[in-house]
């Protein structure tokens, strides 16, 4: 590992709070999906959110990043506080280019991986840092490349995403995502939408960022990721927080009797 | 007759045929550019301009394009004549054939258009516009490098279709005078007296540019979709 860098004010950045979201509700019509949900995430974190369809752990990363708007709370980035103001009885973000810049600072990883489907690979992976970060083109080509060698699909970087298999697909939104050199990456279920035999690809990947020291919030039914990889282990219900330790604190005596029953029909 | 020589009529159905090459051209580009604006309004949150969408497309595809192109003619030489008369000329001001022309055909074929556009624009998936989002790309540079060429790439074969139909739907421009493939067909027909060889040949000119134009069409539709599934292995 390299030696921890220092940030302007001399402190170290281990022990950095990356993410700070502090009481965030949602709700969908008249169904409360996230009743008041905290979360704190420190520099080199990785924390899987655990919990039945339904729990609102999906809703709850989106909200992070803004694709859907928390009606409370408050949510900082590196400790940025996104602005928020209140606009026809409903929450919205007050300054658009705050939102967009703080995006580019998340790197967002989905189930279906959505990668765009007229780009290459290679087009996906410096689409961000090209157009979005203004960085000159050849320098991202050539960090792109090097991404893509990291997940391993570096001679598919002239394919199409379609031309790809799941688990490739996914490396590659992994790179693209990483290409914007985030500060915290967000998984919404990575592996879900993959073949069995697929999986194990993408969560190596994601093991070795974890080991990198990246911040990472991951949505997850992998119950071995959750365990072995993540030092922080939450597990949602019924859109509230209700256990929250390290895996082996959790998957030992920690847990609650639903978090017990859940992890039971995993047959863990 | 058909010949090119002083008194033949080859030259003038050739000439012919680039005018209806052009104002067909002109009338797409019209298209292209109300079209947009109307698939645009239709997929909109505004309830109004969803309204307003909505009637231009049930009209102009509702109405019979010769109607149009005379409501065009008349309604713009009306107002040419209206406006010569405040400047203090007399008489009747007509609107220039070709103008007058590409414009009603223009008009009708945003309508076909927006529909297309608006088809297009549903097709891309929503996973990929959330990406884009969720990287921080604003909104102008969302419809810049996601929508845009997906709208192109999936609006291809129908604008294919819809400049077909303005290709014929120029035909009717002739009942303004314009000197196009069907008017000078008609012309030829009638002072030669062959109109079975005259209205064989403009057809055959049609035929022509319509295939040709059909080939260039499919052509741009294999090159755009080399990115997708089915084009495995024709790369």
């Amino acid at each position: 590992m390299n030696p921890t860098p220092l940030n302007q004010t001399g402190t170290t950045m281990a022990g950095t709070t990356r993410l700070s979201v502090r009481n965030i509700r949602k709700s969908f019509g008249t169904h409360e999906v996230l009743r008041g949900i905290s979360l704190e995430a420190r520099d080199g974190d990785v924390i899987s959110l655990l919990g039945a369809s339904g729990s609102g752990k999906s809703t709850f990363l989106r909200c992070i990043n803004l694709l859907e708007i928390a009606d409370h709370g408050e949510i900082s980035v590196d400790g940025e506080l996104i602005q928020m103001q209140q606009r026809g009885g409903k929450n919205v973000p007050s300054n658009r280019r705050q939102v967009d810049r703080i995006r580019s600072e998340l790197g967002m990883v989905f189930q279906s991986f959505n990668l765009w489907s007229h780009m290459t690979i290679l087009e996906n992976v410096i689409e961000g840092p090209v157009h979005v970060l203004k960085r000159a083109r050849a320098e991202c080509i050539a960090e792109a490349e090097a991404l893509l060698e990291k997940v391993g699909i570096a001679e598919k970087r002239h394919a199409y995403p379609a031309h790809l298999s799941g688990g490739q697909q996914q490396r590659a939104a992994i790179a693209r995502s990483l290409a914007m050199k985030p500060k915290v990456m967000l998984f919404d279920e990575p592996t879900s939408a993959l073949d069995p035999e697929l999986v194990g690809e993408v969560l190596r990947v994601m093991r070795s960022l974890a080991e990198e020291g990246m911040t990472m919030l991951v949505v997850t039914h992998e119950m071995s990721f959750a365990r072995n990889v993540s030092n922080r282990v939450i597990f949602m219900k019924s859109g509230e927080i209700d256990s929250d330790g390290t895996p082996d604190d959790l998957f030992g005596q920690g847990g609650s009797a639903s978090f017990r029953q859940f992890i039971g029909n995993f047959g863990g | 007759m058909i010949g090119f020589g002083p008194t033949g009529w080859g030259g003038l159905l050739l000439v012919a045929a680039l005018m209806t090459l052009c104002v067909t051209a002109v009338a797409l580009l019209i298209g292209a550019i109300l079209g947009s604006l109307v698939a645009w309004a239709k997929l909109s949150g505004s309830r109004i301009l969803r309204t307003i969408g909505g009637t231009y497309t049930t009209v102009f595809r509702g109405v019979p394009e010769l109607l149009i192109i005379y409501l065009v003619y008349f309604g713009g030489s009306s107002a040419v004549t209206a406006i010569g008369t405040a400047m203090g000329y007399e008489g009747f001001l007509g609107l220039p054939s070709f103008a007058a022309g590409a414009l009603a055909v223009g008009i009708i074929s945003g309508a076909y258009q927006a529909e297309v556009f608006r088809g297009a624009y549903l097709a891309i998936p929503k996973g990929e516009l959330e990406a884009a989002q969720a990287i921080g790309m604003n909104r102008s540079l969302r419809f810049r490098r996601i929508i845009g060429p997906q709208v192109f790439r999936f609006a291809i074969p129908g604008i294919g279709n819809v400049w077909q139909l303005s290709l014929k739907d120029s035909a009717l421009v002739s009942v303004t005078g314009l000197a196009d493939l069907m008017r000078t067909s008609q012309v030829a027909a009638g002072s030669t007296r062959q109109h079975f060889l005259f209205f064989i040949v403009g057809g055959c000119l049609y035929l022509i540019l319509t295939s040709f134009s059909d080939r260039i069409f499919t052509s741009a539709e294999k090159r755009a979709n080399r990115s997708m599934p089915t084009s495995l292995g024709q790369a």
